[in-house]
């Protein structure tokens, strides 16, 4: 059995640990509320380009524009967001393992796909199986503002329209509750999805025309999907990693009360051993 | 005189919320000024400020692109970035004001790099405007 001593220093120790991932936990908590915040914000200016944008494409039938058109595919492009670090259970997992998944189903060769990465634990992941990353971006904030990812989304957008890849998916992982968050593959472009969203189709005059107006609006309205996707990955992140440091904390409690019981069964084994030590010394003496 | 709810949305959220008797600004086709009840519209902007009208008074809002949604009883400005002129760095934007006009001198060969170059000076200039 070990001693006392041991058993003390291995409950100090766990303690720390606990306080350190309470502290973690709180913190993302904080975090994640304030994504939260952030994705409502957004909503509102997402919602407005997608009426605008949807109305012009589908409203009118001249409309037409390279963006909106499936074409043939030769090259698949992945943007791919991932956290900067761990210490957030299989958030980050969970994504690497989905984009390994796809890329062995679909692709033969490594120039039939493309990987834009954010977040460095993706980006470290890829370059080490050395899988063609052409673009990437790690360091974001927590709360991450629309300047921080306007280049690497515009350029995604941009590689799209020379023809680089054919087509653009997104992995990452959508926000459901604090608790649940689920790795989703999006198809970003060509975009095609705008008819089921659309309600109520609004009917406006465009100056100068409706394609200009097109060749303005979906590189934006393509940029700020990117931007959607990013503050719902955002708040999983804080989410995961808070569930992941609860379940740290819950099981440093765990150990501590195991450790404690330890610690107390060996005090009474060696009181009641000094007890019978002192009984017997006694006993000799008479 | 009849007032237009104005609202200048970005993706880091609203900007501004508030009301106006007219509203300027210069899409790629020209100069507008839009009046309450205007018939649904649509343009795109460039990156330069735009001017709200109220009671003799203007307020000023820099504006780096986006686009104008008219219609009869609101009028939204969708921009990347849009800031108010107490949000404006004047020494920042000076800053790279002059950084921009350096890269512009350099970068006359490369397309691209001239683009960014003078979205960049077109920015700075368009704070620069609004916060003086």
């Amino acid at each position: 059995m070990a001693s006392l001593r041991d058993i003390k220093t291995k409950i100090n120790a766990t303690k720390k640990m606990r306080q350190i991932t309470k502290a973690m936990e709180m913190t993302s908590a904080a975090k994640l509320t304030r994504a939260e915040m952030n994705a409502k914000r957004f909503v509102e200016y997402m919602d407005k380009i997608q009426e605008v944008v949807a109305s012009i494409a589908l409203g009118s039938k001249n409309a037409s524009h390279p963006m909106l058109e499936t074409r043939e595919v030769k090259k698949t492009g992945y943007l791919v967001i991932t956290a900067d670090s761990g210490l957030a259970g299989a958030y980050n997992s969970n994504i690497i393992r989905k984009v390994y998944q796809a890329v062995e189903e679909r692709h033969a060769s490594e120039n039939e796909y493309a990987i834009i990465a954010i977040g460095k634990v993706g980006l470290q992941s890829f370059q080490k199986r050395g899988m063609p990353v052409v673009e990437s971006v790690t360091g974001l904030k927590d709360q991450p503002e629309f300047s921080e990812i306007k280049a690497i989304a515009s350029s995604a957008v941009n590689m799209f329209s020379e023809g680089v890849y054919d087509e653009l998916y997104m992995v990452y992982n959508h926000f459901v509750s604090a608790i649940s968050q689920r790795v989703t593959e999006k198809k970003l472009l060509p975009i095609t999805d705008l008819q089921e969203k659309q309600t109520t189709l609004s009917s406006y005059e465009y100056e100068p025309s409706e394609e200009e107006i097109l060749n303005e609006l979906l590189p934006q309205y393509a940029e700020s999907l990117i931007y959607g996707a990013l503050l719902d990955a955002k708040a999983s992140e804080h989410a995961a990693r808070m569930t992941a440091m609860k379940n740290a904390t819950d099981n440093a409690d765990e150990l501590i009360d195991t450790y404690t019981l330890e610690y107390n069964r060996a005090r009474q084994a060696s009181i009641t051993q000094e007890i019978s030590e002192i009984v017997g010394g006694a006993a000799a003496l008479e | 005189m009849s007032k237009v709810k104005v609202s200048v949305v970005t993706p880091d959220g609203p900007v501004y919320n508030g009301e106006a008797e007219m509203v300027s600004v210069k899409g790629i086709g020209g100069e507008l000024g839009i009046l309450p009840n205007h018939i649904p519209f649509v343009t795109p902007l460039t990156i330069n400020p735009i001017r709200l009208l109220n009671d003799g008074k203007t307020d000023l809002i820099a504006v780096h692109g986006g686009f104008i949604e008219v219609r009869p009883d609101q009028i939204t400005i969708l921009a990347q970035a849009a800031e108010l002129p107490s949000e404006i760095d004047v020494e920042r934007a000076r800053r790279a004001k002059e950084r921009a006009e350096k890269r512009l001198q350099q970068a006359n060969q490369e397309k691209i790099d001239f683009v960014r170059a003078e979205n960049a000076l077109k920015r700075a200039l368009n704070r620069l405007e609004v916060a003086e």
